[in-house]
């Protein structure tokens, strides 16, 4: 395809992601460098009959006019970087030279907001990812062995929690677990405690979070594993069966083979997914307990006060963050393509 | 021949089927038991006495007279004017679908055609753009459209949701048409069209099946999202999804979380219609990428 043909038929969905995607990254990087106008500060002397008073107070107008003019604040440089509520270098270095030992410098470290935010995505997308290949196998392959009658009403309830609004899903299952829904009873009832209650509890908060992630997640994995099952090569299973390979044996040695290509792109999307894990913790009212980076991100961009700054700084660090776990990935991509 | 290898011992056979019944009912009893609670009052759905009321319904037959109630539809629907955000959301969602679809088959369309290493390079970006986080680019757009007045319409969500979906579908469409013989359109050039006639009048008329499974992924990122709806939309404007979350604040405290709860039913419903016409596009479309290479 000539040069020029290439360029007006990507020209419309290019300019779009010019725009949209990567100016906003301009904007945010640039927005991260600045911090909001401090309020103007005036003194003013009330002079009455019995003499005259200073007294401070904010000229709102003046305020207002500065913060009107340039929008974006004043030039901070990495300041908002390193304070506390992002890197927060130097907390760190307190933590670091007060504390007794590691348990206890990591315990100060995860209360800063980031690095609690950061040990939640993390986690989340560690647990979630592998729990999310191995469910989904696993009903891929029971599926798979059910007749085919049923197989297709079977696809249609699996599909129904990926498809389903992330926000919804989540609230479905919250209002299930709240103590006076159906799970939140059974849950009670299990633990023989009836003041059980997952909202008052952290660790229990990290696991419903992490189990509405698998439920929400594994119908992907499930399909994707369940449309490769169909090609795995029947004369070879046969083959191994004559040889005296038993069920296990076959899965292990030839279908998981045949799969593995599959794991990597299931893992690599689920990566991407979790790791901006948002909208359960906004259903489920978890914040107290558990914030992913997107949720910091959404609070400081939400509420009275529009901390952009903050919210632009967090989103660089987030930006960072999904580069850095992708970056093998795309390394492979770009060996395996770039060169063909 | 196939059937030797997918014989099975009646142990496994037990194993497989309760695994399946209990997968189903995790995955679809959910969605049952709020369909079914939302029929009731909030003192049955939320019971503290017993669990079993959500489903029997003694008070909702004390304070309504009846089994069931439509009360929280009644609640949601009008006097919380949710079918303004439902207009709403049909507005974005069609928007969103047409322009995304136009954008994407001509931008598949050269990339799947293209030999030079520069297409190569669009996509890894597109790659790239797909793992960036809505939220992280709603902090970006914020300032700029509070300060040229383009917060707050619909119009601005829908450009932006179109944009977030280009990634996506550029990937989608470009691995369609890759399966389209090149053949196809270049013999129509030895004819004398130019390369955008040969688009009109060759490939247009073939590429249905997978523009249409595209167009449900667009569909769905536009229906389910809410980091940039909440985030973009002012109040009058909203679409469903930031209109529930809106209730979760303002009607909880009012004791109306069944307004919730019937919206919530009101936006699954669409979904559930959804998949159940078109299961077959979405299974080969999240398939399309990974199985093909």
């Amino acid at each position: 395809m000539k040069h020029q043909t290439f360029f007006w038929f990507v020209l419309p969905s290019s300019l779009a992601m010019l725009l949209f995607i990567a100016m906003p990254i301009v904007s945010v990087i640039t927005q991260s460098l600045y911090t909001s106008h401090e309020q103007v500060i005036v003194e003013v002397e009330n002079c009455g009959p019995f003499g005259c008073t200073k007294s401070v107070t904010i000229d709102q107008e003046a305020t207002e006019a500065l913060r009107d003019a340039e929008p974006l604040g004043k030039f901070a440089g990495a300041e908002n970087y390193l304070n506390r509520s992002h890197l927060a270098s130097g907390e760190l270095g307190v933590f670091w030279t007060e504390s007794d030992g590691f348990g206890d410098f990591f315990s100060k470290v995860f209360n800063l907001p980031l690095y609690r935010a950061l040990a939640f995505t993390l986690t989340f997308t560690f647990v979630v990812t592998p729990l999310t290949i191995v469910l989904g196998f696993i009903i891929a392959v029971a599926v798979n062995s059910a007749t085919q009658v049923i197989r297709g009403p079977l696809i249609f309830f699996s599909l129904l929690p990926m498809i389903i609004t992330p926000l919804i899903g989540s609230l479905i299952l919250f209002w299930m677990v709240d103590a006076r829904g159906i799970l939140g009873h059974a849950l009670q009832w299990l633990a023989d405690d009836p003041t059980l209650s997952v909202k008052a509890s952290t660790p229990l908060m990290w696991i419903m979070l992490m189990v509405y992630g698998v439920w929400h997640a594994a119908p992907f994995a499930f399909v994707v594993f369940y449309a490769g099952l169909q090609t795995v090569n029947q004369d070879t299973l046969e083959s191994a069966m004559i040889d005296g390979a038993n069920r296990w044996e076959r899965i292990r040695y030839v279908v998981i083979p045949h799969l593995v290509p599959l794991v990597t792109f299931v893992a690599l999307i689920q990566m991407m997914d979790n790791f901006r894990v948002f909208e359960p913790i906004v259903s489920f009212a978890a914040q107290a307990h558990a914030q992913s980076l997107s949720y910091f991100i959404y609070s400081d961009l939400g509420g009275e006060t529009r901390l952009l700054n903050s919210a632009a700084t967090t989103s660089v660090l987030t930006i960072i963050g999904v580069g850095i776990l992708l970056s093998p990935v795309l390394v492979r991509t770009w060996r395996d393509f770039g060169k063909g | 021949m196939a059937a030797r290898t997918m014989r099975q011992p009646p142990f496994v056979r037990f194993m497989v089927i309760s695994f399946l019944v209990l997968w189903l009912i995790v995955a679809a009893f959910p969605f049952l038991w709020t369909l079914w609670g939302s029929f009731k009052v909030e003192g049955d759905f939320f019971s503290k006495a017993d669990w079993a009321n959500a489903l029997t319904g003694p008070l909702t037959m004390v304070e309504t007279g009846g089994q069931f109630t439509g009360d929280g539809y009644y609640g949601a629907w009008v006097q919380e004017a949710f079918w303004l955000a439902a207009l709403n959301t049909l507005i974005v969602c069609v928007c969103v679908v047409t322009i995304s679809l136009t954008f994407g088959t001509l931008g598949g369309y050269a990339l799947s055609r293209s030999t030079y290493r520069y297409a190569f390079w669009f996509l890894l970006f597109a790659l790239m753009f797909r793992a960036m986080p809505p939220i992280t680019l709603v902090a970006g757009y914020l300032l700029p459209f509070f300060e040229w007045n383009l917060w707050g319409h619909l119009s601005t969500t829908i450009i932006v949701l179109v944009a977030i979906n280009q990634p996506f579908t550029l990937w989608m469409l470009h691995s369609f048409f890759k399966n389209i013989p090149k053949d196809l359109d270049e013999s129509a050039m030895v004819d004398g069209c130019t390369r955008f006639q040969a688009f009109r009048h060759v490939i247009i008329p073939v590429m249905w099946p997978g523009v249409i499974t595209t167009g449900l992924f667009s569909f769905l990122l536009a229906y389910n999202d809410f980091a940039v709806t909440a985030m973009l939309l002012s109040k009058e404007n909203q679409t469903m999804v930031p209109k529930i979350a809106s209730f979760l604040g303002t009607t909880q405290t009012k004791g109306n979380v069944m307004f919730a709860v019937a919206a919530v039913v009101s936006v699954t419903a669409p979904l559930f219609v959804m998949v159940m016409v078109f299961q077959r596009q979405i299974v080969s479309g999240l398939t399309a990428g990974a199985v093909k290479g």
